[in-house]
């Protein structure tokens, strides 16, 4: 419970997205894990009208704000930590194109983003991840005024599955940061070359390839803002999705804790369920008291998000904080229900490896606490 | 087209216990939901609207916070809701329950059809939504499986033991619906945008012009005197072996020599 003051609306989409995840979500996501992207799944978040929730009602999308995506967010985690993650990843691609993109790639790209097509943001290259100014990729102008990329991006979730790609790459290789630009590609252009998916640890129910750019053509208008801005884009929507991140652990870790809780107090030893032993109880205590900081600093930040405050610090912590304590949750978890902690039947070693993945994607830890003991360090 | 929706709040039945002493359901800590037949009524009635036009209008009666179903129902795309709430209306029956939302029927006026779901988790009677139609004088039509709109009547098909009859009843009527009618939608995020939006009546019992003698607990004959829940008898199981036609044979015998045939 808490005092984080919700509209009436934003309760009505919770309860939505809270009975929705039950029925839809929860039951498909051990089969993710074992197969892959779930199109099903993809399906019946479009006819819920929930791929759309934050844009305009002018796009077809549900009129929501930060806050309302992180609540969609965070309902689902506690279902799929996959799915969850899938949405992020769109909505963080999508999003530049609602925050930079011209009036005309709005009224092209946004309709479809509300109805369901599926966005992927490339940023990450194989030999630039966290030195994410270090990409290799490179855009020059084509004889026809538009553009010719090359190169290549790994770890991109959502590549495979889809539709349209924001891909950041060097329009000038000797201005550092200030050199990079942000292209739309649709996955049908020519030169674009799509690997196969990843063999990851975790969130295997969100799809994650390698892509390759060969002489790939673009037209003038795939670029995506101003020259040179990529960078800055992909920093800000960055901090969007570390809010969505924050609200993934705290809805992954609930799902964990709600397992380990039912088996705490069924498993009977020395003659009383296990939740009576205070080596139990200490374990629900911290993870009680972690999961609700999760929450508050996830809606405080996204709240932060929809007023249009700056919330660079504010997300990295979020996503330090939830994305460090997720794991531990988890593996906590596991112990509470011990051997059948290490089995697949009881889910739960399933979340731990869904869980590591929230502290190495969009920032690994280390990168967020530079970027937090910096700015720390540097405050009047 | 004008169709009247009924909505019951009750409680989430999947947690719902009794009080072993008081013998009343325990509804501590249990979330309350709208039946979830009445979810079905009201996927009917949108289809309905969505292939003839029209208006839908959600009802409910209940204490303040059955509001809550009615914004549910107005998420998933009901036009207008309409609570029916007054201290006069506790404690009622069936045939209270009936008069009242046959009040409320009365008060909108110019409807079509009114569509109830078979029964609520709670109660499970199946009676309100018929007592409707007998209060309004109008046909009915219970335990829909189907239901579609042709030339001013309601067409519904509906199982019985023999197999499945299709019933016409003359609009306006009223139509009770199964689970296997539909499959309810999810409210989307955009209709639960407008929502809160769309017009909310609340009509007490002075409001409805209804007798407050015909209402509550003084206008309900039945009384509940008791409430239990049944006892689970453990007895020993016993496995016959064999194939089928020994097994059978076993069984008969066990029967015949416990009496029981």
């Amino acid at each position: 419970m808490s005092m984080f003051k919700f509209t009436e609306e934003q309760l009505m989409i919770r309860d939505m997205v809270r009975e929705f995840t039950k029925n839809e979500v929860e039951p498909r996501d051990k089969w993710m894990d074992e197969n892959g992207f779930d199109y099903e799944l993809h399906q019946k978040l479009c006819q819920a009208g929930l791929m759309g929730i934050h844009l305009d009602e002018k796009y077809g999308g549900g009129g929501g704000d930060a806050v309302t995506s992180i609540i969609v967010i965070h309902e689902i985690a506690k279902g799929s930590a996959s799915a969850a993650l899938f949405l992020d990843a769109n909505w963080l691609a999508a999003d530049l194109i609602l925050h930079h993109g011209t009036e005309a790639q709005k009224d092209k790209y946004l309709p479809q983003a509300a109805q369901g097509k599926i966005f992927a943001f490339g940023l990450t290259e194989a030999s630039g991840g966290s030195d994410a100014a270090a990409i290799k990729s490179t855009v020059v102008r084509a004889e026809d005024g538009g553009w010719i990329m090359n190169g290549g991006k790994a770890w991109i979730t959502n590549s495979g599955v889809a539709d349209y790609y924001v891909i950041l790459a060097k329009t000038d290789p000797d201005a550092g940061n200030k050199g990079i630009s942000a292209f739309i590609v649709p996955k049908e252009t020519e030169g674009l070359f799509i690997g196969k998916f990843e063999d990851k640890m975790g969130m295997r129910g969100s799809a994650t390839c390698e892509l390759s750019f060969n002489d790939m053509h673009l037209p003038a208008d795939a670029l995506l803002g101003e020259l040179g801005k990529g960078f800055k884009y992909a920093m800000e929507a960055l901090d969007g999705a570390r809010i969505s991140i924050g609200a993934i652990a705290a809805g992954l870790s609930e799902h964990a804790m709600t397992i380990a809780k039912n088996y705490a107090n069924e498993r009977i030893c020395f003659g009383k369920p296990i939740g009576k032993f205070q080596g139990i109880q200490f374990k629900f205590a911290d993870m009680a008291a972690e999961i609700r900081a999760m929450e508050l600093m996830t809606y405080d930040t996204a709240a932060m998000k929809a007023a249009g405050m700056r919330h660079t610090l504010e997300a990295a912590e979020t996503k330090l904080f939830a994305g460090t304590h997720c794991t531990q949750i988890c593996l906590e978890c596991q112990q509470v229900l011990g051997g059948n902690g290490y089995s697949k039947e009881f889910h739960v070693e399933r979340f731990t490896r869904d869980a590591k993945l929230l502290e190495i994607g969009e920032g690994t830890n280390e990168i967020l606490r530079m970027l937090i003991g910096g700015t720390v360090l540097a405050q009047k | 087209m004008k169709i009247l929706v009924f909505v019951k709040q009750v409680p989430d039945t999947t947690d719902v216990k009794l009080d072993p002493k008081t013998g009343n359901l325990n509804r501590e800590g249990v979330q309350s939901i709208m039946n979830p037949l009445d979810c079905n009524a009201v996927e009917a009635a949108l289809r309905l609207k969505e292939k003839h036009g029209g208006t839908v209008v959600a009802i409910s009666m209940g204490p303040p916070q059955a509001d809550d179903v009615l914004k549910k129902a107005l998420a998933m795309g009901c036009d207008e809701s309409v609570l029916l709430s007054d201290r006069a209306f506790g404690g009622a029956d069936t045939l209270a329950t009936g008069y009242v939302l046959s009040k409320a029927a009365e008060k909108i006026g110019d409807y079509d059809l009114l569509l109830f779901g078979r029964h609520a988790s709670d109660g499970e009677t199946a009676q309100t939504g018929p007592i409707v139609a007998a209060f309004l004088g109008i046909p009915q039509i219970t335990l829909a499986e189907s239901l579609e709109i042709e030339d001013g009547w309601a067409v519904a098909k509906r199982s019985t033991e023999d197999g499945t009859e299709t019933v016409h009843a003359k609009l306006p009527a009223l139509v009770t619906v199964c689970g296997e009618i539909n499959e309810p939608r999810y409210a989307t995020p955009i209709n639960i945008m407008r929502a809160l939006k769309k017009p909310r009546q609340v009509l007490d019992c002075a409001g409805l012009g209804a007798d407050p003698a015909k209402c509550g607990s003084p206008g309900s004959p039945s009384v509940t005197k008791h409430l239990f829940e049944p006892k689970h008898e453990h007895v020993d199981t016993v496995m016959f072996t064999g194939d089928a036609d020994e097994a059978a044979k076993q069984f008969v015998d066990m029967l015949e020599a416990q009496h029981l045939i």
